[in-house]
């Protein structure tokens, strides 16, 4: 169904006279989770388009923040209760479990921290899902598990936590160089209806209040994670998707090559920022 | 983050006049009266004694996180005023329970006010209520 | 469907007379019955938790009536006396009469 123009000038209208409320900006709480102190901000280095870069997690309501604070309160982690029975319960032709290979998840550590990782074979970089799934097909002879798909989430979430405290951070040299200017061609064009790029909000006007959402930067530190809006955890692609059904774009594919792009991007624009996954957010 | 009280009124005022636009007016009552009568019997009911805590502005009607107490309460109905369905939960304190107390996450469709009864140990009832703004996401809500 | 699955936190030593905080999350949708199917345009039907509950040894701590407006997930936190040691039980039920539960002992601090 068409929205007549009218509607649409109304809605920017209505944006730039919300915007004038003057939003908060982030607010100047600190993000301590079991006693870990997890950097929610830094300054960024010479060229970035942001003099600081901020976590999502700086930009929510207190009540939104506590929900993160704790590994109870945190609703995505009986998600990763779910994963850690995964990792122990063998799958697959090949009678193994995740801990039979890999031993304790431990070794995961630093994995999320570094995504998205240059797969030399297939000659680009992948997500976290992309991998997990190359080693329950190929190590467990077991079926490849849905992008969203609670094992999915799970694991990813179960992973990523493994990295919890650790600096985001992303190869940005030899062959990723060429799918990081690809994501941020991606970044800054306008799609959809509304005729938007993600810049639009996340770099020109976060802080500010689109109606009474709160405006982060956008950044990619925290997931997969748990979102009210969702009741459930989910994926960074599935985030993506959204953003650009908002827009009224027709989105990109999970695990698409599209998606990868940007998420190499963003993980170069928030770096330094620690992993929070998995993160609360609205 | 915390909002100026300048930027709450502003925003609820603009939560309500963006809910008022595309919708009729919903000013229908949900029948959240009919639920406390059956709780309380038609007994009077007492001001006060009953705590809600509650944020002032929910990020995201979803997930609202709700404390209701009231001390020396054998049991506690929590009902909304201005969802679809008017009840919420009723807590029933045991023997083991320390004070009367309970936390919880619960669904606010709009901003409306929250009404907590008590039904206390010697059959008296009280209550006690709480506004909660419920605002409506920009692109992500 | 996503797995249902329990979550509590208990100290796990108390001493006798004590007053301990209590957690409790369980995964699930908590379906309203209000939500349309975006293709059939068909309502969801309704499938909630309906109950909660705590026992000590068999002795009620707390029990709660969930309706549709109980958040996905539903989290409750509670205070509880101890009396001493021994098992407490959390039982959650499901509309469609599915009972989960989980047991937690606390030992003499």
């Amino acid at each position: 169904m068409r929205k007549p123009l009218i509607a649409i000038g109304g809605f920017a209208a209505a944006a730039i006279a919300w915007a004038a409320i003057a939003g908060p900006g982030p607010d100047d709480d600190k993000l301590v989770i079991d006693g870990v102190e997890i950097t929610t901000e830094t300054e960024t280095p010479e060229g970035h388009p942001l003099d600081t870069i901020y976590s999502g997690w700086r930009f929510r309501s207190d009540e939104t923040q506590a929900l993160q604070v704790d590994d109870f309160e945190n609703p995505a982690l009986v998600a990763v209760e779910y994963a850690i029975e995964l990792w122990e319960t063998p799958a697959g032709t090949s009678g193994k479990s995740c801990k039979d290979c890999h031993g304790d998840v431990d070794i995961m550590k630093g994995l999320r921290a570094n995504m998205p990782r240059w797969n030399a074979d297939k000659g680009k970089p992948e997500s976290l899902e992309h991998i997990v799934n190359a080693s329950i097909t190929a190590h467990q002879g077991a079926e490849p598990w849905k992008w969203e798909s609670p094992e999915m989430l799970a694991m990813t979430a179960y992973i990523g936590m493994q990295s919890r405290g650790m600096p985001m951070t992303v190869k940005t040299d030899g062959p990723m160089a060429e799918w990081i200017e690809k994501g941020k061609a991606l970044y800054y064009t306008r799609v959809g209806q509304l005729d938007m790029a993600c810049s639009h909000c996340h770099e020109d006007n976060y802080g500010l209040m689109i109606r009474a959402d709160h405006l982060s930067q956008g950044m990619i530190n925290g997931f997969p994670t748990y979102r009210f809006k969702w009741q459930g955890l989910g994926s960074l692609h599935r985030r993506f998707s959204g953003c650009m059904k908002n827009i009224r774009a027709t989105p990109y594919k999970r695990g698409s090559d599209e998606f990868v792009a940007l998420e190499a991007y963003l993980a170069w624009r928030g770096g330094g920022l620690d992993i929070e996954t998995p993160a609360v957010r609205n | 983050m915390q909002l100026t009280r300048r930027q709450t009124m502003a925003l609820g005022t603009a939560a309500v006049a963006a809910a008022a636009l595309p919708l009729p007016a919903f000013a229908e009552e949900n029948g959240w009266e009919k639920v406390l009568a059956e709780f309380t019997g038609g007994a009077d009911v007492a001001e006060g004694g009953v705590d809600i805590g509650a944020p002032e502005i929910a990020e995201n009607g979803n997930t609202v996180p709700v404390e209701v107490a009231a001390e020396g309460a054998a049991a506690i109905i929590l009902v909304s005023t201005g969802n679809p369905r008017p009840e919420v939960a009723t807590f029933k304190f045991g023997k083991f329970a320390a004070g009367s107390s309970a936390s919880t996450r619960i669904r606010l469709a709009k901003t409306q006010e929250l009404i907590a009864v008590a039904k206390m140990a010697d059959g008296s009832f009280a209550k006690g209520s709480r506004t909660v703004k419920v605002t409506i996401g920009g692109c992500g809500g | 469907m996503a797995k249902i699955k329990p979550r509590v936190k208990v100290p796990r030593k108390a001493k006798a007379g004590d007053t301990i905080t209590i957690k409790t999350l369980i995964s699930h949708p908590m379906e309203t019955g209000l939500r349309k199917d975006k293709k059939t345009g068909d309502l969801i039907p309704r499938k909630i938790i309906n109950k909660f509950n705590a026992s000590f040894e068999g002795e009620e701590i707390i029990s709660v009536d969930l309706d549709p407006a109980i958040s996905a997930n539903p989290y409750f936190q509670f205070e509880m006396k101890v009396p001493g040691e021994g098992t407490i039980r959390f039982e959650w039920t499901d509309d469609d009469g599915s009972v989960y539960d989980i047991e937690k002992k606390i030992k003499a601090a």
